[in-house]
C-alpha cells in the first residue's frame, strides 16, 4: 500500500510552504483563467503573459493565486517554473506529458514523441530542476488526489486557449 | 413497543451492542479498525436493514401495484408497510401523506417544480437561510431565472444560529419559507417549529429540509407546524437510491404532478390525463421497491433503540469530542458552529493549525478514520466562515468515545508531516 511518504515528498511540501510564482499580472497584456475543484472547493487563478512579437510565442510570465491543499498548491507553483520562458508548443507538450503522468491508465496511449521536451528540462536544466514535477508521480497512487494535482494544470489550457 | 420502554430507562442501551450491528464496523485495513466519522455524508447500514433487501430480493421481488397474483400483492403490502412505517416515524398523520423519491434533492426539486411553478410568479420571495444545503438553494436559483423570483436569505449570528432579529422583515410578502432543520456544517438546531409559525403569519408555506435531523432526532412533522419536510433514507440506516416527502395532503392534493409515467395516473386518453390520488400521483415509473423494503427495516430498527436515545448518546459524544479536541489543540483547532449542545447535533466541521482539510483528511485516512474534506454542498455558507473547506467529523448511534480518541490521536500525525 502506498503510503503517505509517497504522496507528501520534501519537495511537495517545499514547494507548498514556499510557492513559487504567487500573485497575480496586470490583465492585459497576461490573461487570467480561474479553476475550481467542485469536489473541494479549491479554488485557483494563473495569470500568464505570452510574448507574441516572434511566432510561436513565448511564456514571458506566469503568476498564481487562490488557495488549495498542498498537493494543488505546490503542484501550481511546480507549473509555473515549468512553463515560463517556454515557447507554447513547448508548454502544451509539458501539460500532455504531466497529464500522462496523472494518468490512471498504465497503457498510456501517450503518443508524444522523442523531441519532444522532458518535463522540468527544457530552458536551462540548473533554473528548472530535473524531478521537481516527478516528486508528484507519487499523487497517482492517490486517485482521488488527481484532481488535485491536475487543476493547476487545467487552468492553464484554459488561460492558454484565451 | 420498545421505544417507551426505553425511554423509561435511558441507560439500557448497549452501544457496543449496537455498533456489532454493523458489518462495515468489522472491516480491517491493514490489521486496523475503520473508524467511520462521514454520517452526516452517509450512514453505514445494520445488517438488520441488509438482511430484509437481500431477502426481499432472493425470495420476495415482485412488480407492485400492478399485477393480481399473490406474490405481486404481497410485494406491495410490503412496500406500502414501509411507506406507514415512515410515517409512524415522523408522525405523520397519515401513510398517504409520506412520498417515496429518488432522495431528499429530488423532494426538494419536487416542490421547487411542481409547487413553484403553480405559485410563483414574477417578484414572488422566497425565504432561504445562509446554512442551506446546494440542494435547497440550486432549485430555487433554477426558479429565479425561470421565472424572476426573489430569494431572500435569513443571515447567522457569529456563533452559526440563525439570526431572527430581522425574520418578521425577510419573510414579509413571502410565499415560501425553505429552511435546514440542522446544518449539515454546523451542526446547527434552528427553532423549527418558531420558524414555521413565522412563515404561517407572513402567509408562506414552511418547508424543512430536515435531511440532517430526522436520523439524529425524535421527529413530529405536527408539532412543527411545518407544511412540506424532505428527508432521506441513506443518512438513517437505510439504503440509498430512495428520498422522502411529506406533506400536509391538502397542500399535496392541490399541487400539480412532477414527472409523469405510468403509476401516477388515473386515467390517459388521446387528449389527456388524469392523477392518480397522493402519494401515487408523485410515485410516476417503478419505485425504488427494494430501497423502500430497506428503509423500512432501517426506520424499526432505529425505533427499537429509541430516537430519544440516540440523540442522548449523540450530545454525549459531541460533549466528549469537543472537551478532548479543545482540550488537546486548544487554538490550533477551530471549531465552527454553536457550543451549546442543546441547539448542536453532532457535526464537527473544524480547521487544523493551518493544515488544509485535504491533507487532514489524508493523514486520516493513514489511520482508516474517514472525514469528509471539501465544502460540503454549502458555499454560500464557507463563504461566510472564510474558508472554502473544512474537515468534518459527525457521529452517529455507533461511534464511541474510542472513535473521538482516534481523531484526537491521529491529527498529531498531520503536524508531523506539515510541520507547522
Amino acid at each position: 500500500m502506498a503510503g503517505l511518504e509517497d504522496l507528501y515528498r520534501e519537495i511537495i511540501l517545499d514547494h507548498y510552504r514556499s510557492p513559487r510564482n504567487r500573485g497575480e499580472l496586470p490583465t492585459p497584456p497576461a490573461v487570467r483563467a480561474e479553476g475550481h475543484n467542485p469536489l473541494c472547493g479549491d479554488e485557483i487563478t494563473v495569470f500568464i503573459d505570452v510574448d507574441d512579437s516572434e511566432g510561436e510565442g513565448v511564456v514571458r510570465d506566469v503568476k498564481v493565486s487562490g488557495q488549495g491543499c498542498s498537493i494543488s498548491q505546490s503542484s501550481a507553483s511546480m507549473m509555473s517554473q515549468a512553463v515560463i520562458g517556454k515557447s507554447v508548443p513547448e508548454v502544451l507538450a509539458v501539460v500532455k506529458r504531466f497529464k500522462g503522468m496523472m494518468s490512471l491508465d498504465t497503457g498510456n496511449d501517450d503518443d508524444t514523441g522523442a523531441d519532444e521536451p522532458t518535463i522540468g528540462t527544457g530552458g536551462d536544466g540548473a533554473e528548472h530542476p530535473l524531478g521537481d514535477l516527478e516528486a508528484l508521480q507519487g499523487v497517482v497512487k492517490f486517485p482521488v488526489r488527481i484532481k488535485c494535482a491536475t487543476l493547476a494544470w487545467n487552468t492553464l489550457l484554459e488561460a492558454l486557449d484565451q | 413497543m420498545s421505544t417507551t420502554d426505553r425511554s423509561l430507562a435511558p441507560d439500557r442501551t448497549d452501544w457496543t451492542t449496537v455498533r456489532s450491528d454493523f458489518p462495515f464496523l468489522e472491516r480491517r485495513i491493514d490489521g486496523q479498525p475503520v473508524i467511520y466519522l462521514d454520517s452526516a455524508n452517509t450512514s453505514q447500514k445494520p445488517r438488520q436493514v441488509i438482511d430484509a433487501m437481500s431477502t426481499f430480493m432472493a425470495t420476495g421481488y415482485a412488480p407492485i401495484n400492478r399485477s393480481a397474483y399473490r406474490m405481486a400483492g404481497e410485494a406491495t403490502d410490503a412496500y406500502e408497510n414501509a411507506r406507514r412505517a415512515v410515517a409512524r416515524f415522523v408522525n405523520a398523520p397519515s401513510a398517504d401523506e409520506i412520498i417515496f423519491t429518488k432522495n431528499a434533492t429530488e423532494s426538494i426539486n419536487l416542490v421547487a417544480t411542481a409547487w413553484g411553478r403553480q405559485n410563483l410568479g414574477e417578484g414572488d420571495v422566497v425565504v432561504l437561510t445562509h446554512m442551506e444545503h446546494h440542494a435547497n438553494i440550486v432549485p430555487w436559483h433554477m426558479l429565479a431565472a425561470e421565472r424572476g423570483i426573489e430569494l431572500r436569505w435569513v443571515p447567522l449570528t457569529a456563533d452559526g444560529q440563525l439570526d431572527l432579529t430581522d425574520l418578521d422583515r425577510l419573510l414579509d410578502g413571502a410565499k415560501m419559507f425553505s429552511f435546514t432543520a440542522m446544518s449539515n456544517v454546523l451542526g446547527t438546531l434552528p427553532p423549527v417549529e418558531h420558524l414555521c409559525t413565522a412563515a404561517h403569519a407572513a402567509g408562506a408555506v414552511a418547508f424543512v429540509d430536515a435531511c440532517q435531523f430526522v436520523p439524529h432526532n425524535a421527529t413530529d412533522v405536527q408539532a412543527w407546524g411545518a407544511d412540506l419536510v424532505a428527508f432521506s433514507s441513506h443518512k438513517m440506516c437505510g439504503p440509498s437510491g430512495i428520498g422522502l416527502l411529506w406533506g400536509r395532503m391538502e397542500l399535496l392534493d392541490s399541487m400539480p404532478p412532477f414527472i409523469g409515467g405510468g403509476n401516477m395516473i388515473d386515467d390517459v386518453r388521446l387528449d389527456g390525463f388524469t392523477t392518480a390520488p397522493v402519494p401515487a400521483k408523485y410515485e410516476a415509473g417503478t419505485p425504488p421497491i427494494v430501497e423502500a423494503i430497506g428503509l423500512g427495516a432501517a426506520v424499526e430498527y432505529l425505533e427499537a433503540i429509541g430516537m430519544d436515545e440516540v440523540r442522548r448518546h449523540e450530545m454525549e459524544l459531541t460533549r466528549y469530542a469537543l472537551d478532548t479536541l479543545v482540550g488537546r489543540y486548544g487554538h490550533d483547532i477551530t471549531i465552527h458552529g454553536p457550543t451549546n449542545l442543546e441547539v448542536r447535533g453532532g457535526v464537527l466541521s473544524f480547521a487544523f493549525r493551518d493544515i488544509h482539510p485535504h491533507d487532514v483528511s489524508q493523514v486520516l485516512d493513514e489511520r482508516n478514520i474517514c472525514v469528509r474534506a471539501g465544502h460540503h454542498c454549502a458555499k454560500p455558507l464557507m463563504r461566510l466562515l472564510g474558508a472554502n473547506a473544512t474537515a468534518r467529523a459527525s457521529f452517529y448511534l455507533y461511534n464511541t468515545t474510542d472513535d473521538v480518541d482516534a481523531l484526537a490521536d491521529a491529527l498529531d500525525g498531520a503536524t508531523d508531516i506539515f510541520g507547522l
